[in-house]
């Protein structure tokens, strides 16, 4: 049988399973794109989470111990969306300080 | 480099297999949810996806699958956000999900609602009930998939279509769609000395798919997130075809600063140039966001305030451009002004 009837020839149900993505994209660290990190002063911090909800890169989160928000930098890009939209203004972004080393 | 490395041997042991395989999350209503509920649930549109740093679709598709309510099934059109979570041997779908080609997604919602109907009546799978959603862009809504659209509603299947409108065809270089506004830059409108960016209006393609008479269609945008999940929660509640049209800003191809994509999702708004309403069973009613300027139209800000610091509609501020403003101003007033109207009954 050549390759052409043993794909579909006789069936749907013989077709070949079409690629699958199996590797979770969190095994991709998109972190090293930033070019600025953001910190938070949490003097500031009134947890509204509006940084949580906004972040595109879900790097944003709440800490469930702590109680506190943080920035995963192994996937923030460094957009900044979230110190544009902080109310309390408690977000700056910042050059890492292994960038600043570097310069 | 070395520091990269070190992160990914630090998370060999991530915590992502346990969050692909969690069971499906408990019925809850998002929109009774506190924002502390819904920070911690898990995304199901994980991180590591290759979207743009400040892409506003990405924020909505994270926010989409923090609103489910049970066992979900995605089929994405192809454009950025199918792109940017599929790049093999990657993906950022903590859920089943399939790829279609760019014009049939809502074909292929079609066809996986009524599997799952049949897979149930034969006794071959365990859920009571499984969601389908159907993701495209404005190109493969407005444009190329409008036709699969319109005969999967017309025919009533039970899922949620949501369109996210980042006002062009994105993925292959910022060409104009049926969703691109008047006046932007595209490399298919480009501004010079001929035209000053596209002269067609935006297609009203809510108008069009409300005229299939369906339960639900809403428009929503992520600033205002608790209203947008309590709409995927609607959507997803109707049992047939429910439709959201999601306005999501792109800096990439609207030029704008990355840190400013909910900016201007939020003076969409405010501007009125998009307003966010739902209609049920054709009731059509204004959003709390947009109720406002109905209720306070002083506090309405010009068009102006919107366009300003997009890179696509840059052309419009020389002198000669002028009037486009001007007309963009007048298009959008009259818009909604016709909205107004149509939600009359609901305003007080
Ligand atoms: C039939 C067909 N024509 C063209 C393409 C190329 N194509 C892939 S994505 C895309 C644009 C998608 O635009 P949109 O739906 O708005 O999504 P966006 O990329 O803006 O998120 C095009 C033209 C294709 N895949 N299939
Ligand atoms: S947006 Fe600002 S105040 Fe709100 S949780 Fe984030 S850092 Fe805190
Ligand atoms: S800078 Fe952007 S990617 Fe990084 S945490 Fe803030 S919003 Fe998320
Ligand atoms: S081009 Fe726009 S929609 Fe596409 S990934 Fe980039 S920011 Fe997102
Ligand atoms: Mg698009």
């Amino acid at each position: 049988m050549s390759k052409q009837q043993q794909y579909h020839g006789s069936g749907w149900k013989n077709l070949v399973m079409a690629a699958v993505s199996q590797k979770p994209s969190t095994d991709f660290l998109t972190g090293d794109w930033k070019t600025f990190m953001p910190v938070a002063d949490f003097e500031k911090c009134v947890t509204c989470l509006t940084c949580v909800m906004l972040c595109p890169e879900g790097a944003a989160r709440l800490d469930s111990n702590t109680g506190k928000v943080y920035f995963d930098l192994n996937f923030c890009k460094g957009c900044g969306i979230c110190a544009a939209e902080c109310p309390t203004k408690a977000i700056v972004m910042q050059i890492p300080e292994k960038d600043k080393a570097e310069e | 480099m070395t520091t990269t490395q070190n992160e990914q041997s630090n998370r060999k042991n991530s915590s992502l297999k346990l969050e692909l395989s969690k069971p499906a999350m408990p019925k809850v209503e998002p929109y009774k949810q506190t924002a502390k509920d819904i920070a911690l649930k898990p995304d199901l549109f994980l991180s590591g996806h290759r979207a743009c740093a400040g892409c506003g679709p990405a924020t909505v598709l994270r926010l989409v699958t923090k609103a489910l309510r049970g066992p979900t099934i995605v089929t994405q059109a192809t454009g950025c956000m199918e792109i940017v979570c599929s790049i093999y041997p990657y993906t950022s779908w903590g859920l089943p999900w399939l790829h279609t080609a760019f014009e049939n997604v809502a074909a292929n919602a079609s066809g996986i609602e009524a599997a799952v109907k049949a897979l149930g009546k034969k006794g071959k799978i365990k859920q009571e009930h499984i969601d389908v959603i159907a993701i495209a862009g404005d190109g493969g809504t407005y444009d190329i998939g409008l036709q699969a659209l319109s005969g999967a509603i017309e025919r009533g299947h039970d899922f949620l279509f949501i369109l996210y409108d980042n006002e062009g065809y994105m993925n292959t270089g910022i060409q104009r769609s049926g969703g691109t506004p008047m006046g932007a830059s595209t490399t298919t409108t480009p501004a010079g000395k001929v035209l000053p960016g596209k002269m067609e209006k935006k297609k009203p393609l809510t108008e069009i798919i409300l005229a299939h008479d369906i339960e639900y269609v809403a428009t929503a945008t992520p600033y205002y997130w608790k209203d947008m999940m309590s709409k995927v929660q609607k959507g997803l509640e109707v049992e047939g075809s429910a439709f959201l049209h999601i306005f999501a800003p792109c800096p990439r191809g609207w030029r704008t600063d990355p840190s400013r994509s909910m900016s201007y999702s939020k003076l969409s708004v405010e501007t009125c140039v998009f307003p966010i309403w739902e209609a049920v069973n054709g009731k059509r009613v204004l959003s709390i966001p947009s109720k406002m300027y109905a209720l306070a139209p002083q506090k309405k800000k010009p068009v102006i305030d919107y366009l300003e610091g997009q890179g696509r509609f840059r052309h419009l501020f020389k002198p000669e451009n002028k009037h486009v403003i001007d007309q963009i101003q007048q298009a959008t007033d009259n818009h909604w002004q016709k909205l107004l109207k149509q939600c009359e009954t609901t305003i007080r």
